[in-house]
This record gives structure tokens, sequence and C-alpha cells, in this order.
């Protein structure tokens, strides 16, 4: 019997991809919108959107191949509560991967700026300009990041814990090495 | 409908034109409309000016005796954002302490044909004026007759969005601009 430690090849990749756009595209977006009206800010803005609507690309991606694929299962010294929030912390990410770009494109739209896509790919307008829905957006955007900021910082921190402090082989389950390291 | 009203109504809307030109002089504010859409980083941007004032006369008989002024106050602009709205007051954009109007003075109008004519005339923005050629439409109405036309302005002729603005690749240097006109006639 083969043990499989690892998630598939293509979930690997999607997750590192989705991290890398939005450790980018976090920061960007925290510092972009206090900036005075600049060129700078308006191509900024634009970047931002470029790696949002990638990240709801990818997470789809992702979530299609979560759905059909089965993860690797958890080491034994996991207990069962750390199971139960490592399920409902996993699902949330996913939620919110997807309803985070969703709330930036729909505030975009309710500001009455179509997203272009690398100012190329013309998205359609979600709703129709509007400027209440458009504050009331930033503020669910908002949220919605800091929630996901939360959620990340757990879930890098579970991952750190169980692999050195409980020295229990997790970070190859996303990892790129096909060698077990047990 | 009975073939007889049909003849009447036909002959009336052939008669009316003939019968008495129509001059059109007095401009209905609220049917008319000066709107806008540029390009920043390949994203539309739809704008437009609340306020102006049109004074104009046009008799479709008589169109190369058609005058037309328009007179825009630019602190009435819907530039996309209430961002953009202050950003374009400013001495980079219009300027507006010091030049708060955009004017239109037509100066010839000929004929195209099937109600189409070309207007031309100058336009003087951020105190800087160039000639303009103008393609409007005419459509007669019952109560009003509606004049549409549209070009497209290339901002940094005028001077608008200078600086660290005047890169192209961000902000996009044709605008188009339409309006509308409409005026009753008598």
């Amino acid at each position: 019997m083969t043990l499989n430690t690892r998630y598939t090849t293509p979930a690997i990749v999607l997750h590192w991809l989705v991290a890398l756009l939005v450790f980018v595209g976090f920061p960007l977006g925290v510092y972009m919108h206090e900036l005075p009206l600049s060129p700078t800010k308006l191509q900024l803005y634009s970047y931002h959107k470029w790696i949002g609507i990638t990240v709801l690309l990818l997470a789809g991606l992702r979530v299609i191949w979560r759905l059909t694929h089965r993860p690797p299962p958890l080491p034994d010294s996991v207990v069962r509560w750390q199971r139960q929030v490592s399920a409902v912390v996993h699902g949330l990410l996913y939620v919110l991967l997807l309803a985070i770009p969703l709330s930036g494109w729909l505030m975009s739209s309710a500001k009455g700026f179509p997203v272009v896509w690398f100012g190329v790919l013309p998205l359609p307008d979600l709703v129709d300009k509007n400027r209440e829905l458009g504050d009331l957006l930033v503020g669910v955007h908002q949220v919605l990041n800091f929630t996901l900021l939360g959620l990340v910082i757990l879930h890098v921190a579970a991952a750190l814990k169980h692999h050195f402090i409980e020295r229990q082989p997790f970070l190859q389950r996303m990892g790129w090495s096909k060698q077990e390291q047990l | 409908m009975k073939p007889t009203i049909r003849y009447w109504a036909l002959l009336a809307a052939l008669a009316t034109p003939a019968a008495h030109a129509v001059e059109y002089r007095t401009v209905l504010p609220k049917q008319s409309a000066i709107s806008f859409e540029f390009r920043q980083m390949g994203v539309p941007v739809a704008g437009g000016f609340k306020r102006f004032t049109t004074q104009m006369v046009f008799d479709p008989a008589k169109p190369e005796a058609a005058s037309a002024r328009i007179e825009i106050d630019l602190a009435s602009i819907d530039a996309g954002s209430v961002e953009a709205d202050d950003e374009s007051a400013g001495k980079l954009w219009f300027d507006r302490s010091v030049y708060p109007k955009a004017v239109f003075t037509a100066s010839q109008v000929r004929a195209l044909g099937n109600n189409r004519y070309e207007m031309r005339g100058t336009l003087t923005l951020k105190g800087k004026s160039r000639p303009l050629v103008v393609p409007v439409t005419y459509r007669p109405g019952q109560n009003a007759a509606t004049f549409d036309g549209a070009f497209i302005l290339n901002r940094l002729e005028f001077g608008i969005g200078e600086g660290m603005w005047a890169d192209v690749a961000t902000v996009a240097n044709e605008v188009q601009v339409k309006f509308r006109i409409a005026a009753s006639g008598r």
C-alpha cells in the first residue's frame, strides 16, 4: 500500500499560485487606496483588479479540483477537534478566495469602472453604477479581506505547528518534493 | 385606418416643411446633454457636463445662415468619480479657477444631405483655441428638434492633463465627446 501524503500536483500548483497572488494583491490593495489620485494610483488599481480576477479564476479551478479529488489524509496526531476546525477553515478559505474578488468586481462595477482584465479583456459589469452600493462594497471587501488575513495566519500557523512542534510530516502535503519525508 | 385619413396625413406631412420653414432658436436644456468617454488603463470611463448654455439659430431651409455658441460650466463635470471631479479642477487639468468655461462657437454650417450637416467652429478650452469640425445630425420632431454631434477631442492639444498626466498610456489622449441639443422651433 502506498501512502498518499501529498495533494495532487495541480492542487499544489494552484495553491501556491493563489497564495503568491494574494500575498501581492492584499498589500497592494491596502497601499493603493490611501494614495492621492495619480497615474500611478490608476495603474496600481488596474494591477490589483487583474490580480483579483486571476485569483477568482484560479480559485474557481481549485474548488472544482478539490471537489473532485480527495486530499491526503491528515496524520493520526491531528485530533478530532483540529480536524473539524481544519475543515471549517479550509471551507472558509475557498469561499473567501471566490467572494473577495467577486466583491471587488462588484465594487468596481458599482463605482462605474468596468474591469478590463490585463487591459485587454473587458468583463461585464455585475451591477449598474450606484454610489451607495459602491461605498457599501468597499466595507464588504475590507471585512472579507481582513477575515482572510486572520484565517491565513491560522492556516499557516497550524501547518507550521504540526510540522515543527509536533514533528509530524506535514509541509510536504503542499510541497514540491515527491519524496516521503517520514 | 381609412385611406382618406392616411392620404390627408401624408399630404400634411409633406406640406409642413415647405409651408412654413421652422427656425430653431429656443434651446431646451433638460432635453440637451453633453457627455464624454475616455479610457484609462484601457477602461472606458463615462462622464459629462450638467450645466451648459446654448445659443443657436438654425433654419433647415438656410443652414448656411445657422449660428451656434455653447458655453460649458466646467465645474459641472462628472468625470466618473468624485475623486476625478476634484482632480479635474486643478492646474494640470482644466485649471478651473483661471478658465472656468469651455466655449464652442460655430462659424460655418454646411448641408451634407439626409439631415446631416458639417459644423465648423472654434473650441476654446484652458485658454487655447483650436478649429473643430463636427458632423451633426438634425432630427425634426413634433415639439422639438434634436441636433446630435460627436467628435474626438485630443486632450493634450488643449493642455488638459499636463505633467504626470500627459502619459497617454494611463489616460488616453482621445476623448470621445457627444452632445445632443434639443430646440423648439417657430
